[in-house]
């Protein structure tokens, strides 16, 4: 493995073998404190997203490495109109590793064909973000213990929701996992994932627009914010934001071990008052981001 | 109406009625300055009706693009009259630069000489997508 650009290029085994290295970061992070001494991480953030961008900061700077880069398209050439393998040849030409942001979906393939530096996609519009779907299954993994026979219910917008996609497609190759999607019609799961994901590996799973019941039997939840970019219209957003809000009653005849995570930033799909709830691991999810990245950066970069 | 036979050219037939023009555009053949000829709605024994192309000159066919389009065309290559070759064109695996990705979020829509790239997804129902944002080609 050279680069990361679609959580599915990971086998299982290599995910599996990622998530040991991040728990044995978090047991013993002192062994990791110097891993990446020299190192230079590039963080291209063609499009803000401060909690990404820090994400991976925090990793490299935890390993020990140092951190270059840009935060936004403004303050790059890009905003001179150079390309994104113009951008890649230069910043390859002083980084050991590239963490890379983009608006447009698809650039950081092209980045990956473009140098021998390992680029890591921190994001691609509403297409990719592998990095976040390691974090959610080293969530579900430091949570659940497992990733087989599970029900994982996946509310809010279902149709743009990158992290969902991906989460689907990377929960399929596990047994016995059942998916309760949960969305109002305007925003459910696309077609092609359906079709090419759930039916045609024989996956159990069933579309309702009732969070509440659908509540009792889940094992995971995973909710999504509606995001207002990723509309062409306004008006849709408006009215679909507040669809679905995940309240204290509505998890009456939840699970006791029910597992609520969310990729986060929330706007208000979660109360507030479900914060102090055990089964809230939100921001634990937050923490397994930085750890898994760190993990992710020692693999690519093959530090043993 | 009658066509006239062809010396030394190709003969693409079979092609589904209404889709001999696409393949007229994808194949570039409007930049020809040999005879070409596209026949629409030919009457078919098999296919009720069928479009034909005919150039009348042997050239350097994209054998992807008829594929891609529909791999029962069936391609003739005439020699001297005769029919010489006749062969059909299996939907390939990959399209390098004959359709282009229409995802306004694609990559491709911004990217200087980024070739459109598309990977055949799903051989039975021959859906290919985009390389670089998996879009469905239209």
């Amino acid at each position: 493995m050279k680069h990361l650009i679609d959580i599915m290029e990971l086998t299982v085994e290599e995910i599996d073998e990622m998530i040991a290295v991040a728990k044995d970061i978090i047991e013993n992070p002192d062994d990791y404190a110097e891993k990446c001494k020299r190192k230079k991480l590039a963080t291209l953030f063609f499009e803000p997203s401060t909690r990404t961008r820090l994400s991976f900061e925090a990793a490299m700077y935890e390993l020990g490495g140092n951190v270059i880069g840009f935060s936004e398209a403004q303050s790059s050439s890009a905003a001179k109109g150079e390309s994104v393998a113009d951008t890649i040849r230069t910043v390859g030409a002083y980084a050991d590793i590239i963490a890379m942001r983009h608006p447009k979906e698809g650039a950081p393939l092209v980045a990956s064909r473009k140098t021998i530096v390992p680029i890591i996609n921190a994001g691609d519009g509403g297409h990719n973000h592998p990095t976040q779907t390691l974090t959610d299954l080293l969530t579900i993994s430091r949570e659940k213990g497992r990733f087989d026979n599970l029900t994982i219910g996946l509310c809010g917008d279902l149709k743009f929701g990158r992290t969902v996609h991906s989460l689907i497609s990377a929960m399929s190759r596990y047994e016995n996992v059942k998916f309760v999607l949960i969305s109002p019609d305007e925003l459910k799961i696309p077609e092609y994932l359906k079709e090419e994901v759930l039916i045609r590996n024989n996956i159990e799973f069933i579309e309702t627009a009732d969070l509440e019941e659908a509540m009792p039997q889940l094992d995971v939840l995973y909710m999504t914010r509606v995001q207002r970019e990723r509309f062409f219209n306004e008006q849709d957003y408006l009215r679909l934001k507040d669809s679905y809000i995940l309240t204290p009653d509505k998890l009456e005849n939840a699970k006791e071990d029910l597992s609520i995570l969310h990729p986060l930033p929330r706007v208000n799909e979660i109360s507030t008052a479900i914060d102090d709830d055990p089964r809230a691991v939100y921001f634990e999810q937050v923490l397994n981001g930085k750890y898994i990245r760190m993990a992710l950066i020692l693999k690519l970069l093959e530090v043993k | 109406m009658i066509i006239g036979k062809i010396e030394n050219g190709i003969v693409l037939d079979h092609i589904k009625a209404g889709q001999g023009m696409y393949l007229y555009k994808i194949l570039g053949l409007d930049s020809l300055n040999c005879e070409v000829a596209l026949i629409k709605n030919a009457v078919s024994e098999k296919m009720g009706k069928k479009d034909i192309i005919k150039i009348d000159q042997m050239i350097d066919l994209n054998l992807d693009a008829i594929g891609y389009v529909d791999p029962n065309i069936t391609v003739n290559i005439i020699k001297n009259g005769e029919r010489v070759k006749r062969t059909h064109i299996d939907a390939p695996e990959e399209l390098v630069d004959i359709i282009k990705c229409k995802n306004p979020r694609c990559i491709t829509t911004t990217e200087q000489e980024l070739s459109h790239i598309f990977k055949l997804t799903d051989k039975e129902n021959r859906v290919y997508r985009c390389l670089y944002c998996e879009s469905k080609a239209k």
